[in-house]
């Protein structure tokens, strides 16, 4: 190894050590908060508790909110993944102009101002005569879920071999069996993967839920937010530790089924 | 009698698989967008532009305008500066480094906003993390609080958006046969001549697509200054929620919704013709 190479090399672990450190941070502090036992976010704590656990599990408010995040993200999570692969078959597979619009539209949400959207969403919805703040908060939902499996399931399914399908068929499979056979299989991790970003990404949504909460019915973030602007304390952080646990998992899951540098691509 | 206008799109009936999905955002998602555009454009007397012209008038909208402005400008900057050398060090770090790497990258977007700028507002106090480690190095003589303070947002947000500027461009970076450059060396070309006519020229459409996403979404950000500096400090975004949520006046927070999303889509726009040109031409 030149000189100039072991530079370079200390170099590039410099500036990743650097990358790293800065985008964990948050994440880091959050977790070491929840553990400590101090009221005022002293760093590093000076004694270790999990008062803000029990302290949690006694909050106000705070399971009803989970439970309706949990079901507005189920379900606006299935309602797009059938709709989304409908349309990303279609967009493989079919060979009908403007192709390229429809695609760019169904992953429009992912670009325009989530602010925006909810603020004609909520003028929409009202004009449309639709009142109902739960079935509001899940039509809402699945235009925030459904970009996420359109653009994984288009990219897998643009990979996939439909050849297979033929094959299969010519070896007797009926073709609803060749593709519940073949085709779901080879599907399968992109389907998850996909689902589960766009479930955390509903869990997640702030600036269009805000629109859509009332004092009876209101998702995670708006509740947490609530909390933060009311009395700021490290049980926030005992609950955001338990969202970076989620988000853990789904990146623990997501590299077992496909990898973290396809993960990564953009 | 559609059938007749657009044949081509339904002698292929697969393309109705598309038309549930496609007919839902229409009426949920583009109705209501095209509504809310049309709506800040028509008055008592029909179509009118009065609301623009009174918005534009009143000089405290200016100064929101410059600070959101501003504001994402010092974002975007700070991504970069970070997010370039970084996605190079993704590219070229060993395995078990880039896969540190990618997680510490990954992760991050699966934290809600509140999340993390609820983490940011603990980072950020006089006697947090920043705020320590510049007195330590002897940077700072005292301690400081950063929360509050614009360095603190743009820090904050900066952070936050770090991931969608390292990727794009790592997305372009580990197409660079590295080969070239050397190449360069052999043909006599200094590092610097190598950098800005082999390698920035390469990267370019990943920068262009990197900045306009971190400069589109530090323009529309909501949560993040709410926690990070407060009332005192409007941006666009954080007048169109106030004036609908706290203010009630919904003829403002349309105005500014939709200065908002020109802004956006204008920028969406900009882009993708600027990386087509620049691959365009590259070819």
């Amino acid at each position: 190894m030149t000189a100039l190479e072991r530079a370079s090399q200390y170099i590039v672990w410099f500036i990743a050590g650097f990358t790293v450190l800065f985008l964990m941070t948050p994440l880091v502090v959050t977790i070491a908060v929840s553990f400590g036992s101090s009221t005022v976010f002293t760093l590093p704590p000076p004694d270790w508790s999990l008062r803000w656990y029990e302290r949690m599990a006694g909050m106000r408010g705070l399971l009803p909110a989970l439970v309706v995040s949990l079901q507005i993200a189920a379900v606006s999570t299935a309602v797009a993944m059938v709709l989304g692969t409908l349309c990303a078959i279609a967009l493989v597979r079919g060979r009908f102009p403007g192709r390229e619009t429809i695609s760019t539209f169904l992953v429009s949400p992912l670009m325009l101002p989530g602010l925006v959207i909810g603020i004609a969403m909520l003028q929409g919805f009202k004009a449309m005569g639709l009142r109902d703040v739960y079935a509001s908060l899940l039509v809402a939902h699945v235009v925030i879920t459904l970009p996420y499996i359109v653009r994984t399931v288009v990219g897998a399914l643009s990979l996939f071999d439909f050849s297979l399908i033929d094959a299969a068929r010519t070896l007797g499979c009926s073709y609803p069996a060749a593709l519940v056979r073949v085709l779901v299989p080879a599907l399968a991790p992109a389907f998850l993967t996909s689902g589960m970003f766009a479930f955390l990404a509903s869990m997640d949504n702030y600036p269009i839920s805000m629109f859509f909460t009332d004092a009876w019915t209101k998702t995670l973030p708006i509740q947490m937010l609530q909390y933060v602007e009311e009395r700021p304390d490290p049980t926030i952080a005992a609950i955001s530790a338990g969202l970076v646990l989620l988000a853990i998992l789904a990146l623990i899951i997501g590299d077992r089924l496909v990898g973290l540098r396809k993960m990564a691509d953009f | 009698m559609t059938t007749k206008s657009a044949p081509s799109a339904w002698r292929d009936p697969v393309a109705l698989l598309a038309a549930p999905a496609v007919l839902y955002l229409l009426v949920v998602y583009a109705f209501p967008l095209l509504w809310l555009f049309m709506k800040s454009l028509t008055g008592p007397g029909g179509l009118t532009i009065q609301p623009y012209v009174s918005f534009l008038s009143d000089p405290f909208n200016w100064r929101v305008v410059g600070n959101t402005l501003r504001v994402a400008a010092w974002v975007t900057v700070v991504c970069f500066v970070i997010g370039y050398p970084a996605a190079f060090a993704l590219a070229r770090a060993g395995a078990v480094l880039q896969a540190v790497m990618l997680v510490s990258i990954i992760l991050p977007l699966s934290v809600g906003a509140v999340v993390k700028a609820f983490a940011w507002q603990i980072v950020l106090r006089r006697d947090g993390i920043v705020s320590q480690t510049l007195v330590g190095l002897g940077l700072w003589d005292e301690p400081q609080r950063l929360l509050f303070t614009e360095t603190g947002l743009v820090l904050g947000a900066a952070n936050i958006f770090l991931p969608f500027m390292i990727l794009p461009i790592y997305s372009v970076v580990k197409l660079i046969d590295p080969r070239l450059s050397e190449a360069g060396a052999t043909l006599g070309a200094t590092p610097l001549y190598r950098f800005t006519h082999v390698t920035l020229p390469l990267t370019l459409p990943g920068i262009v697509s990197g900045v306009a996403f971190v400069f589109s979404m530090s323009v529309s950000m909501f949560v993040i200054p709410s926690l990070l500096i407060g009332d005192r400090f409007q941006t666009l975004a954080t007048l169109t929620g106030r004036s609908f949520l706290l203010m009630r006046n919904e003829q403002l927070g349309s105005t500014t919704a939709v200065i908002l999303l020109v802004l956006a889509v204008s920028i969406v726009v900009g882009s993708t013709w600027l990386a087509r040109r620049i691959g365009g031409s590259q070819t």
